[in-house]
């Protein structure tokens, strides 16, 4: 298969850059990225610093709700720069509770404000924009407003919101355009009246009493916070909470939320939405497990049911680009390449892979290096560290107890675990009941470290420098 | 020397055990720890672990002020733990500005009431005095509150605070009396109307304008969490601050806490502390760089000038137990062995050894395991990891700057360095000038990690994890292979690519 691939990407290469040259035409750009977020403009911006000549499309669709942003990809506009920010407003308010424990001496309970918070961080977000377009610059990436599709293998055709069109051709193309929330658009009303976290963070108003569905981090995080700035929050899950990660410390971060305060409706699906007269969402649901109706209103119904890849208007079937019949992602290999002869790809849009920025980043930079540099570098995917940054935040990094057993057996692995009370709890008088660490490691005499996960304050940071010894360990064997 | 002293301990014990034989006396303990700190509590525990007969002499000699307390030791009681609480409490000080930029109505500004933090730490001190001794019952550790002395290598004599005496004898015996902080006693007035850290955790009441004499990082940290919670701090330093650590990282930590609010008087030393009619202190200071003499008055005055084995009563002279005659400190070998056949030390007490609560448990647990385990592990002092939680905490592993360059050359280390900004700080419009990270490695091929510093929030969870690694001989291409967890503090770690070397700007940009 991979010397199938090298054969075309000789061939069709070749047969093009023929075509090119006996026309006199040579490709305008040594390399173009479409798509400026984490993954494109590292991409972008490592090419550059090789001397070559770089270009960068980035566009952004307005959302069913007609929420849009500039520069900077999901990550820094719709994403982990929002997300942690307004994660921070939710934990400075726990850290208000505390505070008079600690000898302050505040009135309780504080109120909060959503619109101060939202203005703080987009205006913060658009610095971030502002930041991108300037770093493009200076590195001298050419930077287009428009939106991306093939017309060939080295053609792409760039439309502006105005409809103005600009064909830009180049020697490698790299697809980086990431993905976009997913509507069920099966469910009644779900288009026409739910929002997404491509809205949630650019809101103007408080979002009020909200119901987000679905049970992935983001669903889990956006209900988190909310729910710390004090609204009346309810997360919707049809079956288990963050599918993929270990089981016992998702439960785990969902016990914590409902101590917390969020309210979780276990085992429901919505089956339609509506609008009252006061404005509000009325949302019916099926509860699986008592196998009843159920119903309540809100003032905005949040969809996190997952991100579909932002394919649709590449026109990648031109082009022979292949993408995965179910996900809707590009196939890529070790190297990034696609199926087409100098087209690569990285990041969400990218089957198989991590839907992470520091690995976009990462892959992006090792792409360019080995387009432009002298490196033969492929990006390592494995035991990619994550924080999924809930009200009490849980990091891990390496083989969950479920894949550890189900790799090794349960005879070979030893998990080490301790419950445990962070030490400013004390005083807090904070509840740490789901302060729990656990250690997957090889029984057999080495005793390797398969995986390490945390739940408590500042997982991020506890789980980053672990990740390092864990990461050559692993590597170390596997060689 | 390694051998002659195996040969004296073979000698030495082979005639205390025939003598005891002889007559008819076996000890009565297989293992006696003087001092129920962090290191002899460990040590204790786990030899009870092995089914063996411990116990632990306990006693805390009241500071000149007066202040005494429970099982724990420095630690528990007048260190780590009540340091990093009212350290939290300042933190939150800090939370509080930040939280109406996130959108919460809290008027402005926030006072603070010592008191109420003092009574819920000294609380929480309690509870861990309590539980301490609940383990030691648990485990089937005997525990005396009683001061030792030694009468002979295997006898110790233990005196209650009302003066009833007990005699204890083991089989080994391990001290762990820990060190207290020391006074300038040539300062006229020092003693008289000084605290020390002993004090400063205990005080019923706010300590005021404070004046806190020292450099080290109880000084710094004491400081800064007085500063945190509104009060008027100051901190007098004769010369460097942090010596020992790297430099570099120590001014930039000074530099923090001065933008903070702690005032600093750099160069200078007090001469005289006398007693206003007001009942406050004045304090008589040299300016060493201006040649000047100054005075101020203050509620309270702090001394953390050092601090020194608690060895004086032991009578270690007695039994021959060799010190180091410029820190008082106990000489240990490699085994935690002193110069006396079964008589080892532990933690604060040893010479050469970090004064920290982890490597202290640690030499106690692998001391308990070779003495009644099948285990012969000695303890690793290298690369252990430290943080000091002043109020942008300074956390490290590994060698300074100074000690790489000196151990290797400059030209053969390489050093990345960055100025980050947390994202945390940008709405909350904070400060981040002294938000830096460095790291020290080697240039040759391998490019080995000799150190890491980070200044920083939660400096010390940013750190822990890298100790693992670095330990192990982590190299600079297997930390750029770890991929960062984002958005965090952590993962500008993994990204250091920028070098002292190049001379090019060190600002890096999250995303």
């Amino acid at each position: 298969m991979a010397a199938l691939r090298r054969a075309r990407r000789g061939a069709g290469s070749g047969l093009c850059r023929t075509l090119r040259a006996l026309s006199g035409k040579k490709n305008e750009y040594d390399l173009l990225v479409i798509g400026g977020g984490s993954g494109g403009l590292a991409c972008a911006k490592e090419a550059a610093q090789f001397g070559r000549k770089v270009a960068v499309l980035d566009y952004v669709d307005p959302s069913p709700q007609g929420t849009t942003w500039g520069l900077g990809g999901t990550c820094v506009n719709v994403g982990c720069i929002p997300k942690k920010l307004m994660h921070q407003a939710a934990l400075l308010g726990s850290a208000l509770k505390d505070a008079h424990h600690y000898g302050w001496n505040i009135a309780q309970p504080v109120h909060h404000t959503w619109s101060v918070m939202a203005q703080a961080v987009q205006n913060y977000v658009k610095s971030l924009n502002w930041g991108h377009r300037v770093q493009l610059q200076d590195k001298k990436v050419k930077y287009f407003n428009m939106k991306g599709s093939f017309s060939d293998p080295h053609t792409v055709r760039g439309l502006t919101k105005a409809g103005k069109e600009t064909i830009v051709t180049a020697d490698n193309i790299v697809i980086a355009t990431g993905g976009r929330p997913k509507y069920p658009t099966h469910i009644a009303g779900a288009l026409q009246y739910g929002i997404t976290s491509d809205d949630l963070f650019w809101l103007k108003e408080s979002p009020g009493k909200t119901l987000i569905v679905g049970a992935s981090y983001v669903s889990l995080e956006c209900a988190g916070f909310l729910t710390g700035i004090g609204l009346d929050t309810a997360v919707m899950m049809r079956s288990i909470p963050l599918r993929g990660f270990d089981q016992q410390m998702a439960s785990l971060v969902t016990e914590h939320m409902e101590s917390y305060g969020t309210k979780f409706l276990k085992r429901c699906f919505p089956t339609k939405v509506e609008k009252l007269e006061s404005n509000r969402l009325q949302v019916t649901w099926k509860n699986t497990d008592l196998g009843t109706e159920e119903t309540d209103s809100f003032d905005t119904v949040m969809w996190a049911v997952g991100r579909a890849p932002d394919t649709k208007t590449l026109n990648l079937e031109t082009v022979g680009v292949k993408t995965n019949s179910e996900t809707g992602k590009i196939i890529v290999d070790a190297s990034e390449a696609t199926s087409v002869p100098h087209i690569y790809a990285i990041g969400d849009i990218t089957e198989g892979r991590p839907e992470l920025t520091p690995t976009a980043i990462a892959a992006g930079k090792l792409l360019a290096q080995r387009l432009f540099g002298q490196s033969s570098e492929l990006m390592d995917y494995d035991s990619v560290p994550t924080t999924v940054f809930t009200p009490l935040e849980y990091g891990c990094v390496g083989l969950s107890e479920e894949a550890a057993v189900q790799c090794h057996g349960s005879d070979n692995i030893e998990v080490f675990h301790a419950y445990y009370k962070p030490l400013e709890f004390t005083v807090a008088e904070r509840d740490a009941t789901q302060c729990y660490m656990k250690m997957v490691c090889l029984r057999e005499r080495e005793q390797r470290i398969l995986g390490l996960h945390f739940i408590g304050p500042n997982a991020g940071e506890v789980i980053q420098g672990f990740a390092l010894g864990i990461n050559f360990s692993l590597r170390d064997v596997s060689d």
